[in-house]
């Protein structure tokens, strides 16, 4: 029996602990401006929250090591909060409601995929809480959420870029897709791709659609119909760890046609994994690193430098996105001390962006706050660099 | 019809793995009646030692040996260490439980447990990059026609055949074989007969794992792209084969994940690919309706 | 009125909860939390009913949440809410307050239909053979609703918060907090009613040897019928109570990792243990949030204490036992009918 009380006791004492350390404490000084991020540590792709978090810790040192961020003549010093989402839909809603409830974040960066930014920016939204999502493509996201914006160009127009290029550089007249059925943005990219492609060339262009899982290491039979249907091209709009090995099977397959990428493919990554295989190809992006000018150039190369690699898409939008939220806190003028009118300073001024300067591109925000801004088309070299083949603004 | 035999080459490649790794299920379930979840995480530790033998010990980063070199010793280096990953599991976790007389589920909820334990503290450990497997084989494409074979998938399905020989001979031509039969038996009276029951568990883990391993390794060769997660999925469905096979039979494991790798493979074949986990499953749940006990099981009978 | 001071407590202490959310007294992400206890809850002691009591093993029980999610959203959307697809509200969006608990326990009802799949397969199969019918019940169910476009696919199907602004236009109180708080109850209520009742005690007998079951007139096979459709029907309105609290589903969110927590969640209360459950779920949600800030380690360390835990106390933190019989004294305070 006391045995038992013990354990009881232990139990309860743990349960106690962690509502404790769940009620944790909030608040800051006044001098500091909290943003959140809402990324995946863990789960399907932990390399896209630490790409984030990589991104996020650069730009914060930055402004901090020059005495903090400059509103309105005074300094304030920033702080990043990062809660992982594990990639998991209900997790996100916990880590963001973390942010606004706990942390008393002025604005909220991420979730990057669209399962965690769908569910996440309808509770930014419902609480008044300013959200950019660095990566998410899915029209949802942002549709009717006058709280939530993006930093990404959204399918329906990466898509047509995607056909009219690969049209034009193969001189192609029909194409074979091969897509992740369980990533919503894979499938539909794809599916636009195909509509684009049908609407173009007349229907049946599309000689193969076929589809694998996530975790699919395998692709030789969705590549063996793809192969014998005898597309001029292949469209993979698919994530860079996959792309790698669909090449080298197809290659195996005896496949010698070109392929065609989506953005998803703009990993350092990419070049380690596939090797040989993968040079000649074309993908789609918001920005080449190889060649890059300027302020983007600056970033890739200090980016390299501080981690050893060249930064991806992920890590140059969340750049942008956290810059972009920094630029609306010094838009607005002053830094309120009330949370919730700061937040709707925020909102206003992100809103009211007229131009904005960002590693991948300009953009400004439409009326449902997705930007407008350019892809480009990169082609891998002989080096494994991205070089710039072509750009496409709207 | 080239379409076809090609894709019986790739069902032949696909479903090598499977049956590798539901082999080791198959092996461990047989003696202990443990499904042991951790298999499929063991099979991805056994990639990334495979890359650690080959790059960092043997390779570029350590002695620095020519590829074939690498290739002759790292594949038992492999299996060694990946088996001595799967003893370490026996003894930390599944034989303390078997000691206290724990109730079976238990010890496969520790394996479910010992499984995410690797693959996250795989996560922690070496980072969320990916690894790149290096090329130890210069790649030979033939081609009949239009179908094409690999020198790697040839390796990689005589492996299979030439892995279910061996442990399908060890099994039953063996004494140790016999032993395992016999715990598989009866745990209770074979102690009695004088056959050291814990020597011949630790022996059966030493054998799924070490194939494991070698799975790991052929698995890197021929999807080169490690990452923490690749054994998760593959060891469910490897899990599956194997039942379906029927589990706890060497011939029900190896015939059970050609099987599952030739519907997966046939069903993109011939249907709309986006329908395949639907249709493989609705397929192989009809074979279990039919034989329920799978496909080389036999139902024991309860006794009352 | 000694009988029930621990009923009366527990109903003081949901108002209580529901009122301290009403004025805004714990915030919202401690209310989401909360939510999600119940909803886990659910999860834990439902799927206890198949692996606890029956001591089958069932590890596809997410496939019943999904089930339940979509059909409970699509129910209240279509007659709620304006979609793209459905079109224009069917019923006066103001009806919502009333039709909310039809609405999830209809999805209730359709995943104990699902239920029958895996039911029937399970006459002739038991144990390991049915762990993999579940596997591929989960496969199946996420393949099934991934290639379903009118409800988005992978894309996902949303709407489900325009019902819950609805409700809350009508009377603005904390409505998903009271439904969810509910939820748990009533399936907390009805599986003790279940298991302790002389018919439910059919599923302990099959547990303990189905044979002799058979021979002391207890129809096994009706039996495991009606223990796999209550488990996941109850799984089915956790999903429902999941959709309407997020807004949001997506087949991913209910992949096999789902059904592993589910599994863990039982193992840990303890086999057959409906307090273990609870108490389980409880810990298990905190544990999850409270070490939030480790990250990865995260990871490591939550399967690690069970691993531990397993190793100094196999059979869970209650064994097969309830609250009452390690604390006999609670038993006088608590009467549970």
């Amino acid at each position: 029996m006391k045995a038992l009380l013990g354990k009881f006791g232990l139990m309860v004492a743990l349960l106690l602990v962690s509502a404790f350390m769940l009620v944790g404490c909030g608040g800051g000084d006044s001098d500091t401006i909290k943003i959140g991020f809402n990324i995946p540590m863990t789960g399907d792709i932990p390399k896209v929250g630490e790409a984030s978090k990589y991104a996020a810790e650069m730009l914060k040192e930055d402004i901090n090591s020059k005495g903090g961020l400059e509103v309105g003549g005074k300094k304030y010093k920033l702080e990043f909060v990062y809660e992982d989402n594990e990639s998991k839909a209900e997790s996100a809603v916990n880590a963001a409601l973390k942010l606004i409830e706990q942390d008393q974040v002025a604005a909220i960066v991420g979730p990057n995929s669209s399962k965690q930014a769908v569910p996440a920016g309808g509770t930014c939204n419902d609480n008044r809480v300013p959200m950019i999502s660095p990566w998410s493509t899915n029209p949802d996201t942002t549709k009717d959420r006058p709280w939530v914006f993006r930093a990404a160009f959204l399918d329906p127009f990466q898509g047509p870029v995607a056909v009219n290029f690969s049209a034009k550089q193969f001189g192609a007249k029909t194409a074979g897709v091969l897509f992740d059925i369980s990533n919503d943005y894979s499938k539909g990219l794809a599916e636009i791709f195909r509509d684009e492609w049908n609407k173009k060339f007349g229907d049946g262009a599309v000689v193969a659609f076929e589809s694998h899982g996530t975790k699919d290491q395998d692709f030789s039979a969705q590549l063996t119909k793809i192969v014998a249907a005898k597309p001029d091209f292949i469209f993979v709009p698919d994530n860079y760890n996959q792309v790698a090995l669909i090449i080298k099977q197809a290659h195996d397959l005896g496949w010698t046609g070109p392929f065609m990428g989506s953005d998803a493919w703009g990993s350092a990554e990419l070049m380690t994994l596939c090797g040989d295989d993968c040079k000649g190809q074309f993908f789609s992006t918001h920005y080449a690193a190889a060649g890059a000018k300027g302020d983007t150039k600056v970033f890739i190369d200090r980016y390299t430098k501080k981690y050893g690699y060249t930064p991806d898409d992920v890590a140059a939008l969340t750049w942008d996105a956290t810059r972009l939220v920094l630029q609306a806190i010094q838009d607005a003028g002053s830094v309120d001390s009330d949370i919730h009118k700061e937040r709707k300073a925020i909102r206003d001024s992100l809103s009211s962006v007229k131009q904005f300067a960002g590693v991948t591109g300009n953009m400004k925000f439409d009326a449902q706050g997705d930007p407008i801004k350019c892809a480009v088309v990169v082609r891998i070299d002989e080096n494994g660099q991205f070089v710039f083949a072509e750009s496409v603004c709207p | 019809m080239e379409a076809l035999f090609q894709n019986i080459i790739n069902a032949l490649q696909w479903g090598s793995f499977y049956a590798l790794i539901a082999l080791g299920y198959t092996l461990v379930y047989g003696v202990l009646l443990l499904i042991n979840f951790a298999h499929g995480d063991i099979f991805m530790v056994g990639a990334y030692i495979a890359f650690g033998v080959s790059v960092f010990v043997l390779g570029t980063q350590g002695l620095g040996l020519p590829n074939w070199a690498i290739l002759a010793c790292g594949v038992p280096l492999t299996m060694i260490l990946t088996a001595g990953v799967g003893v370490t599991l026996e003894r930390i976790a599944y034989r303390p439980l078997r000691r206290k007389g724990a109730h079976r589920l238990y010890v496969v909820i520790t394996a479910l447990m010992c499984g995410l334990i690797l693959e996250n503290g795989n996560l922690a450990l070496l980072g969320a990059s990916r690894k790149k497997f290096p090329e130890l084989m210069e790649k030979a494409v033939w081609t009949f026609g239009n179908v094409s074979v690999t020198n790697l998938k040839v390796i990689v399905i005589v492996a299979a055949f030439a892995t279910f020989a061996f442990l399908n001979f060890i099994v039953t031509r063996t004494r140790i074989g016999m032993a395992m039969r016999a715990v598989s038996y009866d745990k209770f009276a074979i102690p009695l007969m004088g056959i050291p029951v814990d020597s011949v568990i630790v022996f059966t883990f030493v054998l799924g794992s070490g194939f494991a391993g070698l799975a790991g390794m052929l698995f890197a060769m021929s999807y080169p792209i490690l990452e923490p997660y690749m054994g998760a999925l593959i060891g469910w469905k490897a899990f599956i084969a194997a039942v379906v096979g029927g589990i706890g039979d060497i011939r029900g494991a190896f015939v059970g994940g050609f099987l599952l790798g030739f519907i997966e493979i046939l069903v993109v074949a011939f249907f709309p690919s986006t329908f395949r986990d639907l249709i493989a499953f609705s397929i192989l749940l009809l074979i279990l309706w039919i034989k329920p006990t799978g496909l080389f099981g036999v139902a024991r009978h309860q006794k009352i | 009125m000694q009988k029930y001071a621990i009923n009366i407590a527990f109903f003081v202490g949901c108002l209580l909860i529901v009122l301290a959310a009403q004025f805004g007294m714990v915030d919202l992400y401690v209310q989401s939390v909360i939510m999600f206890m119940g909803i886990n809850i659910i999860l834990s002691s439902s799927l206890n009913i198949v692996n606890g009591y029956m001591g089958e093993f069932s590890c596809g029980h997410a496939a019943f949440m999904c089930v339940g999610a979509y059909v409970s959203s699509v129910v209240t959307v279509v007659l709620f809410a304006q979609n793209k697809i459905f079109g224009a509200p069917i019923l006066p969006p103001d009806m919502a307050v009333l039709f909310m608990p039809l609405a999830i326990l209809i999805g209730g009802l359709v995943s104990a239909v699902v239920g029958i799949l895996v039911a029937v397969p399970s006459f002739k199969t038991r144990g390991d053979y049915l762990a993999i019918i579940t596997i591929a019940v989960n496969y199946m169910v996420i393949s099934g609703i991934e290639n379903l476009e009118i409800i988005g696919g992978s894309r996902g199907f949303m709407g489900m918060k325009q019902v819950v602004y609805a409700m809350s236009d009508v009377v603005n109180i904390p409505w998903m907090m009271i439904w969810t708080i509910l939820g748990t109850v009533f399936t907390i209520w009805i599986i003790r009613r279940f298991v302790s009742s002389t018919y439910g005690k059919g599923i302990s007998a099959i547990c303990q040897d189905e044979i002799a079951a058979e021979i002391m007139s207890v129809n096994t096979n009706k039996m495991k019928l009606v223990a796999f459709m209550l488990s996941s029907g109850l799984a089915g309105i956790a999903g429902g109570l999941f959709a309407h609290v997020i807004g949001y589903v997506n087949p991913q969110s209910f992949n096999i990792l789902k059904s592993t927590e589910c599994l863990v969640m039982v193992y840990l209360g303890g086999m057959g243990s409906l307090s273990g459950s609870v108490l389980s779920a409880v810990l298990f949600t905190l544990l999850l949030e409270a070490l939030r800030p480790l990250q990865i380690v995260k990871w490591v360390i939550i399967p690690l204490i069970l691993v531990l835990l397993m190793q100094f106390r196999p059979e869970g933190i209650l064994g097969n036992k309830e609250l009452g019989d390690v604390f006999p004294r609670l038993k006088r305070y608590c009467r549970f009918k």
